[in-house]
């Protein structure tokens, strides 16, 4: 993945289809490290999924038999001097931990962050709160309030999208206070 | 500096719309894009945002832009399936932004598939 943002909507991916129906994704710059925590009220897993989960070969997909996405998001975490951990109780939901050092050379760029959020806008998809910190100053986009306000409007009509996209961007620009991550 | 609250205007034109606009989706045209790892991988969230942004540019209604897992040709992502009512389902392949937005205005408002990207035989 060329992107952390790409990483973190194919981490998404796992808790939406672990039937979550409340995701939390915390993305927080500080003290030198970019820390990404995926955490979801999904199915979770066994004991005994959870040990193997970051090996390829470990995959829940039926379209064939190895699954990338969390043992990618663990070497980005540790070629980048960063930890990666994973917690997952059955029955109560699972939470991904991804640690970077900001300034090693092997980070890939946060990316387009936005362009993640807004993919996963739906109604029938679960809600999510969308933590952005850095050095203190912080966003946070919680689809319960969006959903409140639309009062029935789909939230994934390309109008409300759109004014999402514009929303996120600006709010993030001023959380990034001119860094670029 | 916008906030959520800042929606309630675009909120209220939709919902006065909508009275004269169709409730159910069954007609809906249906655009679904591969987003498993190997689609992420191959450049789908690009082409997922450029046909959001295309359906919502040009205002079309009753189009309807969803995600799917890996249906199993993880080589030819980033994949998008175009289901119109009524015709056979259409596969494009290894689609990226500018392909995405040539679909919507040759096959989606135009009518014609785009033959060029899909499988070859």
């Amino acid at each position: 993945m060329r992107e952390l943002s790409l990483h973190i909507l194919d981490i998404v991916e796992n808790s939406v289809k672990a039937g979550a129906s409340l995701i939390k994704v915390d993305v927080v710059a500080e003290n030198g490290m970019i820390t990404v925590t995926i955490d979801d009220d999904g199915r979770g897993m066994s004991e005994e999924f959870l040990r193997t989960v970051t090996d390829p070969f470990t995959t829940t997909r039926t379209t064939r038999k190895v699954g990338m996405g969390l043992p990618l998001f663990k070497m980005a975490a540790e070629t980048a001097g960063g930890k990666f951990d994973i917690q997952s109780t059955e029955g109560k939901g699972t939470r991904v931990t991804a640690s970077f050092e900001t300034d090693n050379i092997d980070r890939a760029p946060l990316g387009d962050l936005v362009s993640t959020i807004v993919s996963e806008l739906g109604d029938d998809a679960p809600d999510f709160v969308w933590t952005y910190r850095v050095d203190g100053r912080e966003f946070v986009f919680d689809t319960r309030e969006l959903r409140r306000q639309l009062d029935g409007v789909p939230m994934d009509s390309p109008e409300i999208v759109l004014f999402v996209r514009d929303l996120l961007t600006e709010n993030f620009d001023i959380v990034n206070g001119g860094t670029i991550l | 500096m916008k906030s959520i609250a800042d929606i309630k205007a675009i909120r209220d034109k939709m919902q006065a719309d909508k009275s004269t606009r169709e409730a159910s989706h069954e007609g809906d045209t249906h655009i679904i894009v591969g987003m498993a790892t190997c689609g992420i991988a191959a450049g789908a969230r690009p082409v997922f945002n450029a046909l959001i942004d295309e359906v919502a540019t040009k205002k079309l209604e009753n189009v309807r832009v969803t995600r799917s897992g890996c249906i199993g040709m993880c080589k030819l992502e980033p994949i998008v399936e175009v289901i119109v009512p009524g015709e056979d389902k259409v596969t494009y392949v290894k689609v990226d932004a500018d392909k995405a937005r040539e679909i919507i205005n040759r096959h989606i408002i135009g009518g014609q598939v785009c033959t060029e990207y899909l499988v070859n035989e």
